[in-house]
């Protein structure tokens, strides 16, 4: 099996919180690209940098035509789609929402596995929708791995549950443990 | 679940042979179009028009005349709001239109205007600092059918509530029901706001300049454009602002891979806003001899 290259994560309702607790317990030496679209009506830069303060690694807003870097967590942008290019460097858009969201974590999530294929983890964290079910179709469907956090542990279950029906998954884990599998994951 | 894996590169030789389709067939070129974006609108045609796949789609693009339109249609994403990003607008009521309004006759070119929401927040501001009788404002897009929509000035009542709320954010001192009638779910903007308004086709691939504008504003579409297109497009503002003259891109854009951007200074670079510098500009005017 190929080495991850990247990380994937969607949440949405609850999804601060979780990716306070899940940034704080990741391996400072994780080499992978680490993607985040999580649905807020808040200001992205002030997450960002309120995420870094818990974050083993660096947190930046993903910037557009910026490259993908290695060991650093790129946040999506308010009120737009990120997306990946094949040489690895970010792209905007303002498509129509998915899942009435934009970021959309479907859109990540398809065009993260257009670029890595079998070499993305896919997580799915709380939210009370059910944006991020398809997106891990795709990245299922290309080889890539799925992590679902278990809905009962989740602040809002709509959303992990919705990705577990549509796409199953490889790891379903309360969120405390997610973190541990990807160090795991990524650094044998 | 044993969908077998999509052969991605497969798809992408797809994707090749439909843009140079709808080049040779048709003349539009999305050849230096960002990928990722296009991809996507691309799999959302085929899955609107039940096609099998990509190579379905060019072949219907080939054999059916009229079938272009559709197409055209779902590569533009005439997505706006009026007074989008309201500090923006607010910034260009306070700053910019203060200094547009040392000109005797202000020209504004609005680039890729989806359905006129920005060129009629455009004129509004411009109403309301007294400047609209001598302004005109070019906008323009590629998509027909957005530029009719946007003649038309009609819109969905539901998005009217999001955008009294921005207009207000952006500093307006009335409100925004004061600029439309509603009729039951649309709201209709009042024609007097079109009356320095011109809508016109113009695909920034392709066409040249065609004005000497004080004020550019493009947000939002040069974000699907590759770097070598983003830069050619910014050369062509460049070309058509005066010496002095604003340009205004979405607030998440880049300059930073562009070579123009040298002939730029920035006013407000949070809300991408930038001059024309008084300077001789650094490379060489539009390509045309
Ligand atoms: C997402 S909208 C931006 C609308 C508005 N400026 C805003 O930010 O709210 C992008 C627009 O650019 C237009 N566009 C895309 N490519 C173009 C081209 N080559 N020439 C002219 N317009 C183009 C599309 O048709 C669409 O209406």
């Amino acid at each position: 099996m190929n080495r991850p290259e990247a990380i994937a994560i969607g949440c949405s309702m609850g999804g601060f919180d979780a990716l306070k607790i899940l940034l704080a317990a990741l391996d400072p030496r994780l080499p992978q690209v680490v993607l985040v679209c999580c649905h807020t009506a808040g200001n992205v830069e002030a997450m960002c940098e309120l995420l870094a303060s818990h974050s083993t690694l660096p947190v930046v807003e993903a910037r557009e035509r910026g490259p993908a870097s290695g060991n650093t967590v790129h946040v999506a942008p308010g009120g737009y789609h990120l997306l990946l290019e094949h040489d690895r460097h970010f792209a905007l858009s303002v498509d129509e929402r998915v899942c009435f969201s934009r970021p959309s974590i479907d859109v990540l999530f398809e065009s993260a596995a257009d670029v890595y294929h079998a070499a993305l983890i896919g997580v799915v964290l709380t939210g009370a929708n059910r944006d991020g079910a398809d997106g891990l179709v795709q990245i299922r469907s290309r080889g890539g791995i799925a992590v679902i956090q278990t809905p009962t542990s989740a602040k809002a279950a709509a959303m992990p549950q919705a990705a577990l029906d549509t796409a199953g998954t490889d790891y379903c884990l309360p969120l405390e443990e997610i973190a541990p599998l990807l160090n795991r994951l990524c650094l044998t | 679940m044993s969908t077998p894996p999509p052969d991605t590169e497969l798809e992408q030789l797809e994707l090749d042979l439909f843009v140079e389709a709808l080049k040779r067939r048709h003349g539009h070129d999305f050849s230096q179009y960002a990928r990722a974006s296009l991809m996507r609108r691309v799999r959302q045609l085929v899955h609107d028009h039940h096609c099998s796949s990509i190579s379905a789609l060019t072949a219907q693009l080939l054999h059916e005349p009229d079938f272009v339109i559709q197409v055209v249609q779902g590569l533009s994403v005439p997505v706006s709001e009026m007074f989008r990003d309201p500090a923006v607008f607010r910034a260009l009521r306070e700053q910019v239109l203060p200094i547009l309004a040392s000109y005797p006759q202000i020209n504004i070119w609005q680039a890729g205007c989806a359905h006129g929401q920005e060129a009629y927040s455009l004129a509004i501001l411009l109403e309301e600092e007294g400047l609209y009788e001598r302004s005109h404002i070019f906008a323009t897009d590629f998509n027909p059918d957005a530029l009719q929509r946007a003649r038309e000035g009609i819109y969905p009542a539901k998005d009217a509530q999001q955008w009294s709320r921005n207009y207000l954010e952006a500093g307006g001192s009335l409100s925004l029901a004061s600029y439309y009638s509603a009729r039951y779910d649309f709201i209709r903007l009042h024609e007097r706001l079109r009356r320095n308004i011109t809508f016109a086709n113009h695909n920034l691939v392709v066409d040249k300049v065609f004005c000497e504008a004080h004020l550019v504003l493009c947000r939002n579409v040069l974000i699907y454009f590759s770097n070598p297109l983003q830069n050619r497009t910014l050369t062509l503002f460049r070309d058509s602002l005066v010496r002095g003259g604003h340009l205004c891109l979405g607030l998440r854009e880049t300059l930073d891979f562009a070579p123009v951007a040298v002939d730029f200074t920035a006013v407000d670079p949070k809300l991408r806003l930038y001059r024309r510098s008084s300077q001789p500009t650094s490379g060489n005017r539009d390509e045309s001899p």
